[in-house]
């Protein structure tokens, strides 16, 4: 491999001048200009090679150093990573961290899927498949199983995942002991002592006060036997989804700057009590679209007199039974 | 009937197309040209270049353009093509004291070498509406500067204190690599130098209000305007195949030196300390709320109690960069359908169990 055989794409930094900076010389025709970066950070003809950056957006020092932080986070399960998150082109919060995984590790033969709320169509993953799509020039879909890596907010896909997939999760709050003690002095210590009292005790008032643990969706999970981790604010019912997977799992969480993991097949168990097991949430009636029952669901308000129906969250399994029974 | 929310591409294109008309407003009034926000937006411009981290009067008065006056917007438009540049390596520290001074003013000597140098100001003028501004009219010429026996001297209050020794001492330069946040996440303490620099990009709403919140009590700090200068400063940069320093050209810096309350013990002297605050372009409010803030984050270094906001770096650090700020609390807008459904789901049934449970009681009672 040559020197600079590591990635066709590098090498675009000399491009990457502002071009046209001078109102002056807008009207001077240049091939530079023509990349679009003033009007759009993405061409709107755009392939990826033409976009003036590189292969799905980052540089490949920038690559090298989040690849450097999940590998130590697939090697400490659970452990909370800090990397040196960028600024990205989208507000943090909308899924900066979840982004720059999937940029450090996805490769030109690589098909993504991106989710939020369990939806494909939902705008910010329709923009974020897009920037993956223009930066990276790789194939997407909305199919579960045809997909390697699947980028998510909020849902783990209702069709199991297998090896060889890779699931990233957007994170906004990566640190489960925050909302118990602000200060990330004081809860490192606590990870690294592993004490974890503060959060059965915040559980037990749960129970106490209403009868249940309230904690409906980021439902806190222990990872192989020792780090407390959050699963990103997914819904509880996803936790069992988390526990024993084939598919590796990656948390980023950009405004924050920590990257976390569970690797393939690792015991991931939703904390609970003896007396109080963990339960997920169920639903009285199936999906209206597809029947289906088992499925996480989305209730949706279709009049002003309390009219109400409830349709899978996965938009891709829904629409894939719609389908088969058509047939 | 529900029909599937489906169709976000031709949502979010449409979108797009309608903002791009808004930005431009009514055609029939003349657009902006880059230059104009350049030349007359130009504190906006300072603003948007100290919070965004990057000296380039253009490239902000473009985000400015392209985020219809939105600062934050701007801001971030800045940010997400910086960090996109390749990085050479770092300048030589910039020379404050050789500043070509526009403006330099001390509230802690009357006089003083360099002069007060009052420049351009809002200090004095009367906030009073100019309606002849509405109409183009060409504003009288500036006046020229006498000049000085003195010109061309203009040292640092607070390196005419440190000659007395009645202010502590700058740290010597250890030669130690300079700390980046951009480059590597804050491991909390962070040191004075992550500290201004978080300070420097840091919101200005923000640090103000902290820097406010000292003068109020929450975190005395006895400040002295030592002096705040601006003006433009050579930077230099020593290429490694060269081994001196070449000029890369000038920047325009305010800078603001605070003098603070006074420490000492049985085995120090009594000394003032030092407060520093420094903004791209002509921002004092900035260099000043920054100066407070920064002197207040050194209360822990300084053996003061560490008991109010403005001293505790971790809530101050974590907190004052508007691009996080605003991303995490603008994401609020993104649908939360899931989570919503499992609160719904957990309120619904208690309330269905205290229900029953009242209906038990009432029963219980009626049969008593």
């Amino acid at each position: 491999m040559s020197a600079t055989g590591m990635s066709p794409f590098l090498g675009g930094s000399a491009s990457r001048e502002l071009p046209g900076r001078a109102p002056d010389d807008a009207q001077v025709p240049s091939p530079e200009r023509d990349r679009g970066i003033v009007a759009s950070v993405l061409d709107a003809a755009g392939n990826a090679r033409g976009s003036g950056y590189n292969f799905a957006y980052l540089d490949e020092g920038t690559k090298r150093m989040i690849r450097r932080a999940i590998l130590k986070a697939i090697a400490v399960p659970g452990y909370q990573v800090p990397f040196a998150s960028r600024e990205m082109p989208m507000p943090y919060g909308w899924g900066t961290g979840g982004v720059q995984v999937t940029a450090a590790i996805l490769g030109q033969s690589d098909v993504l899927k991106v989710i939020d709320q369990g939806a494909d169509d939902t705008t910010n993953a329709v923009s974020i498949r897009r920037f993956f799509a223009k930066t990276s020039g790789v194939a997407t879909t909305t199919r579960t199983t045809e997909a390697t890596v699947i980028q998510t907010r909020h849902r783990i896909p209702e069709t199991p995942l297998t090896e060889g997939q890779i699931l990233v999760y957007q994170v906004p709050i990566p640190e489960p002991l925050r909302f118990l003690e602000p200060r990330e002095t004081e809860t490192r210590q606590l990870h690294a002592l592993a004490e974890y009292g503060a959060m059965h005790v915040k559980l037990y008032e749960d129970i106490s006060r209403h009868g249940h643990i309230a904690t409906t969706y980021a439902y806190p999970v222990e990872v192989a036997g020792r780090y407390v981790m959050d699963p990103s604010p997914t819904p509880k019912f996803d936790n069992p989804k988390m526990d024993d997977c084939p598919a590796l799992q990656l948390f980023g969480a950009g405004r924050e700057r920590r990257i976390y993991a569970v690797p393939p097949y690792t015991r991931v168990r939703s904390l609970d009590f003896e007396d109080h097991p963990f339960r997920v949430q169920e639903f009285t009636q199936p999906c209206a679209l597809c029947g289906a029952r088992g499925h996480y669901l989305d209730e949706v308000v279709t009049d002003d007199s309390g009219g109400r129906m409830f349709i899978c969250s996965d938009t891709d399994i829904c629409e894939t039974r719609v389908a088969e029974a058509a047939r | 009937m529900y029909v599937a929310v489906k169709g976000g591409e031709a949502a979010i294109d449409n979108a797009h197309r309608l903002l791009a008309e808004a930005r431009r407003g009514d055609p029939a009034v003349p657009e902006l040209s880059v230059a104009q926000i350049r030349e007359q937006m130009a504190l906006l411009v300072d603003r948007v270049m100290t919070e965004g981290s990057l000296y380039d009067p253009d490239l902000a008065a473009l985000a400015l353009k392209q985020a219809r006056g939105d600062v934050v917007e701007a801001v971030f438009l800045v940010r997400a093509y910086r960090t996109t540049l390749p990085r050479f390596g770092a300048s030589a520290p910039v020379d404050t004291g050789t500043m070509a001074v526009e403006r330099r003013v001390s509230a802690t000597f009357k006089d003083l070498p360099g002069g007060q140098v009052l420049g351009p100001t809002f200090d004095y003028t009367h906030r009073l509406v100019d309606f002849a501004l509405a109409a183009d009219t060409a504003s009288e010429p500036a006046a020229e500067a006498e000049p000085r026996a003195d010109a061309g001297t203009c040292p640092r209050v607070t390196d005419l204190l440190a000659q007395d020794g009645l202010i502590e001492a700058s740290p010597p330069d250890d030669g130690a690599p300079v700390g980046d946040l951009t480059r590597e996440p804050v491991d909390y303490p962070a040191d004075r130098a992550l500290r201004l620099q978080a300070l420097a990009r840091g919101d200005e709403g923000f640090v103000l209000g902290l820097a406010y919140s000292t003068q109020r009590g929450y975190g005395r700090t006895h400040p002295f305007v030592g002096e705040i200068r601006v003006g433009a400063v050579a930077v230099e940069f020593v290429p490694e195949e060269l081994g001196f320093a070449v000029p890369l050209g000038r920047v325009r810096l305010t800078e603001c030196q605070m003098v603070n309350q006074f420490k000492g013990s049985g085995a120090a002297a009594p000394q003032f300390t030092r407060g520093y605050g420094l903004s791209f372009g002509q921002s004092e409010r900035k260099a000043m709320a920054m100066a407070l803030v920064d002197r207040a984050l050194r209360a822990e270094e300084l053996g003061e109690p560490v008991a109010s906001p403005a001293q505790d770096q971790e809530f101050v650090l974590a907190h004052c960069d508007s691009l996080q700020a605003t991303g995490f609390v603008e994401h609020l807008k993104l649908p939360h359908y899931v989570d919503f459904q499992a609160e719904l789901e957990l309120v619904r049934r208690l309330r269905a169990e205290f229900e029953r449970k009242t209906e038990t009681v009432e029963m219980q009672e009626a049969a008593e």
